[in-house]
């Protein structure tokens, strides 16, 4: 099967997502389209998959024209898509999520679930992917949950196979199996479009890449080409993909968390018995794959979230106090979602800026503020931190992800910190971005702040960190030092401990 | 009311990333006190009351009457014995209850049926032993609980259905004045009880209607235009009531009733005869209803696009279900079934409309689809239990009882404010039940 895409054109009323892009899959083949956050990726594949209707452009199935008015018709005609996020319903077995929309019935529309069972069983024994036809999706691990997407696509009989951003919940390992299953796939005929902006994982599994920039195709690499041969074609211009940072100057280690733990309401513990410390002029990491407690213990550490345990910044407990409180003894947090938690869309960038000291001079008093002074103090920070706005006045939701995150981090580095934690401080931000913010990072660290940054991103916890914690269920599985491999880091991450058994990764053959 | 320890579930080790079987997360166990401390102190008042507080009387419980074929003797209990055995007994299981607490969490739901159950016959004994009349006709009471739950049935049908397609019907109210009203006028105008049902439905549809629309296409909170739409029917139908309805109720509001039609042999079954053999149109439709219902919800190909739009619509549109006409149609579906609840005031219950005549039970309904944890043989049981609190406060005003007949009255909205905050303990309900659709 040969799938085309001719000159597709999406505009959302001024906006083009998608200026006349051309691309070819055909089976047996792995097309990846590379792109950064928002060069339009997600939006061609909405319009391929039916989701939306093209301004402009033709979608080819082996040679002839089609035209997809919803998701049905589009994998009536052999498209399956692996989305982002899943869309599979967490209350749901694995056997009703697959069968779903595609249901097999007896006399009177009666549920035939076995024939569905039988299919899992057959693609799972094919490819290895050990899923449960009656497990309840809500209990299996994200990877298993990305198998279950790929089986609801291939029960459908899909003969081109889209992929979004799949890596992006994986631990290495599972990264490495999802790679194997492509390849798999590949062989086996189908044609993939593999969609990320990770520069490792498309190199290694295509045999085809193109490359979006602001919603344009910018250019086609070879498998072959250089890492930052690609990068430069994703950004646009001459990136600095590794950049030595100076050596820490470590001072007293004067922030410590002390046998943390969170709990659910349902009772898991999100956060399990965590320990560690950050010294001064340090950068300590939190890795891990989204979702094994980095996010609560974040939240813990800033009064978000109910925790059992100590947490110290100089010799005081911040454990049991109001995020207020916590902010006023000097620590800056950077939230991970900017949108819903780092910023208030429809205030002004002036606003946003002062978001945590409203009610303190310069910019108030707590029964008024003080526009002017807030304006004087935004105008500076909008410098300071290069945020490219048209106004401190503009609501602040009008900005690219990029200086949003700008606005953030600018609120929260104020002066005197004691402490400064960051979640995801680069998701979704464009690379030129990325490489400011990181310098900031380093720049607040070097000034003597302990600072703790969380990251789902191995190359960012690699550039910044001094040391690097492993979370993963809740524990930390180990710290490390900052220039600790990425394979032992993603052993960590699966939840091995390449330091407490070492024979786990060498070969059985090696002894002899 | 919670607390919580440790037990680690997972055996924590042999980590095996290559399948993906990783080790479960250390599960703590989340203790949920609310049921034992409900259990408690309706223990507590057992003994205050039904033990320490009984008449000496003896209370006597009539099963057959004389024209039945097969005749059962009445069951006479010693009201102070009675009382002492039952707040044995519920001391017993609220022990049990505790314990279960400690162990695993939480109270089994059979746990608290059986403590219900016991705690009504405590209440039964005690309030029928110190009556006037200490005598009470029990298969009446329960064949009257089935007929005054018939409209909470009907109305609880309606959420279900509702809100399994994501959209939560606060409407039920209105819906079933809607039908009790429609029911009623064409009724009496047209002289056949067929067409005032087949009104009912339409009017509960239509109404329904409204809230599709407002709810499903302009995005409105579905909670606000529920509420609103109760308002209006009754306003609605009120005004009517007193301007129409009023000049002229020979001819607009003395509807023909469905009478019972009974059924052979089966009917002669002591107790359950009348209850269940003995019914009219409206009656034996409810069963078949609530049946189809479980049967197309949970096991047919219908009822599986029903639960994904209701869980996860965003999914459920990326098979190609179309997630906007599921929700419409079943909104509507849910307002018909309403509809018909609402004749069953008009055309078997009462002799004709009156104003809001249907006095709170569409929320009462509500409150039956939460205990019912959204199950259509749930929230049946559910509409029972409320059914039969309401009937008892009928039949003990009746057989004057010690109580005050105003707390007799609070005694189903007692019932459930009970069951629903302390015997339900925490429920899921569809994930997207209240938030609108919006494609991107």
């Amino acid at each position: 099967m040969k799938l085309e895409l001719r000159g597709i054109t999406k505009k959302f009323g001024a906006f083009t997502a998608n200026d006349s892009i051309d691309l070819t899959v055909e089976s047996g083949q792995v097309h990846s389209l590379l792109g950064e956050n928002g060069a339009g990726k997600s939006t061609l594949m909405n319009v391929l998959f039916g989701l939306y209707e093209p301004t402009a452009g033709e979608i080819l199935v082996d040679g002839t024209p089609v035209r997809f008015s919803g998701p049905g018709e589009a994998m009536a005609a052999g498209i399956g898509m692996v989305h982002q996020h899943f869309m599979l319903i967490p209350v749901f077995t694995v056997a009703e999520n697959v069968a779903l929309g595609d249901e097999h019935t007896r006399a009177g529309g009666i549920l035939d679930l076995e024939t569905t069972r039988r299919r899992i069983r057959e693609i799972s024994d094919r490819f290895g992917f050990h899923v449960d036809p009656d497990a309840l999706v809500e209990d299996l691990p994200v990877g298993v949950q990305q198998r279950v997407e790929i089986i609801k696509a291939l029960v459908r009989d899909a003969r081109v196979l889209i992929l979004v951003e799949p890596t992006a919940v994986l631990t290495p390992q599972e990264t490495d199996e999802l790679l194997d299953i492509i390849r798999q796939l590949r062989d086996s005929g189908t044609a993939v479009v593999f969609i990320s902006h990770k520069l490792r994982e498309v190199k290694a599994i295509s045999t085809q890449i193109t490359v979006l920039r602001r919603g344009r195709v910018v250019g086609t690499a070879d498998p072959g080409a250089d890492q930052s041969e690609l990068a430069a074609l994703m950004v646009g211009r001459d990136v600095v993909l590794n950049r030595e940072k100076s050596a820490p100057t470590l001072g007293e280690e004067t922030f410590t968390v002390s046998n943390l733990t969170v709990l659910s309401p349902a009772g898991v513990r999100l956060v399990d018995d965590v320990s560690f410390g950050i010294r001064q002029g340090e950068v300590l990491a939190v890795a891990g794959v989204q979702g094994n407690g980095q996010t609560e213990l974040a939240e813990a550490i800033m009064g978000l979230h109910k925790a059992q345990g100590s947490i110290r910044l100089d010799g005081e407990e911040l454990l049991g106090r109001t995020t207020r409180q916590v902010i006023r003894a000097g620590v800056g947090y950077v939230p991970e979602d900017r949108s819903t938690d780092g910023l208030v869309g429809p205030f002004t960038v002036a606003e946003n800026l002062v978001l945590n000291r409203y009610d303190r001079p310069p910019a108030g008093n707590g029964l008024q503020l003080d526009p002017k002074a807030i304006r004087r103090l935004a105008e500076k920070r909008v410098q300071e931190f290069d945020i490219r706005t048209q106004g401190v006045d503009l609501p602040v939701g009008t900005l690219s992800g990029g200086n949003q995150q700008k606005v953030v981090m600018a609120r929260e580095l104020v002066d005197d910190l004691k402490l400064f934690i960051a979640s995801q401080p680069t998701r979704g931000v464009d690379v030129g971005s990325i490489e400011f913010l990181h310098e900031r990072i380093i720049r607040e660290r070097d000034s003597g702040t302990p600072v703790m940054i969380i990251s789902t991103e191995l190359d960012e916890v690699l550039d910044l960190a001094d040391r690097i914690a492993v979370m993963y269920h809740g524990r930390i599985i180990g710290i490390v030092p900052g220039d600790t491999s990425r394979d032992d880091l993603g052993l960590m991450m699966a939840g091995i401990d390449p330091a407490a058994s070492p024979q786990d990764t060498t070969p059985k053959g090696a002894t002899a | 009311m919670s607390t919580t320890v440790t037990v680690p579930s997972g055996s924590g080790s042999g980590a095996s990333p290559a399948t993906g079987s990783a080790p479960q997360p250390q599960r703590e166990i989340v203790r949920h006190w609310a049921t034992p401390i409900t259990f408690a102190v309706l223990t507590v008042i057992s003994l205050l009351v039904f033990a320490l507080g009984a008449s000496g009387e003896s209370a006597t419980f009539r099963i057959s009457t004389e024209a039945d074929a097969v005749q059962i003797p009445d069951i006479v209990v010693p009201t102070v014995a009675a009382g002492w055995t039952i707040t044995v007994l519920l001391a017993a299981l609220t022990v049990w209850g505790l314990l279960a607490v400690r162990r695993r969490g939480t109270v089994p739901g059979w746990g608290s049926a059986v403590f219900a159950v016991l705690f009504v016959a405590g209440f039964l004994v005690w309030v029928v032993g110190a009556a006037n009349t200490t005598t009470v006709f029990l298969t009446g009471l329960i064949a009257g609980a089935f007929v005054l739950a018939v409209p909470l049935i009907f109305g609880s049908m309606a959420g279900v259905l509702s809100e399994r397609a994501g959209v939560v019907n606060i409407a039920i109210e209105g819906q079933l004045l809607a039908g009790a009203f429609t029911a009623a006028v064409t009724g009496s105008v047209t002289g056949s009880v067929w067409a005032g049902l087949l009104a009912a439905v339409v009017a509960g549809a239509l109404v329904s209607a409204l809230l599709a629309v407002f709810s499903i296409r302009y995005l409105v909170n579905q909670v606000i235009v529920g509420v609103v739409l109760n308002v209006l029917v009754a306003g609605l139908t009120s005004f009517l009531f007193s301007t129409l309805l009023s000049s002229d109720s020979s001819r607009f509001n003395s509807p023909p009733h469905f009478s019972s039609i009974r059924i052979p042999v089966l009917a002669d079954i002591p107790v359950i005869g009348p209850i269940f053999f003995d019914q009219t149109v409206l009656g034996y439709g409810m069963y078949l209803i609530v049946a189809a219902l479980y049967v197309g919800l949970f096991h047919t190909r219908w009822g599986l696009r029903v639960r994904a739009v209701g869980e996860h619509p965003k999914a459920a549109d990326t098979v190609g279900i179309n997630v906007l006409r599921t929700r419409y149609v079943n909104v509507l579906l849910a307002g018909a079934i309403a509809g018909m609840g609402g004749a069953f005031f008009t055309l078997v219950n009462s002799s004709s409309f009156s104003k809001e005549m249907t006095a709170g039970q569409g929320f009462i309904a509500l409150a039956a689809v939460i205990f019912g944890r959204w199950n259509p043989i749930g929230a049946f049981f559910a509409a029972l239990l409320f059914g039969f609190a309401t009937n008892m406060q009928f039949v003990l005003a009746i057989l004057g009882t010690p109580v005050p007949s105003q707390f007799m009255a609070m005694l189903p909205y007692l019932v459930t404010i009970l069951v629903v905050a302390g015997l339900v303990g925490r429920s899921r309900g569809p994930a997207a039940a209240g938030t609108p659709y919006v494609k991107e």
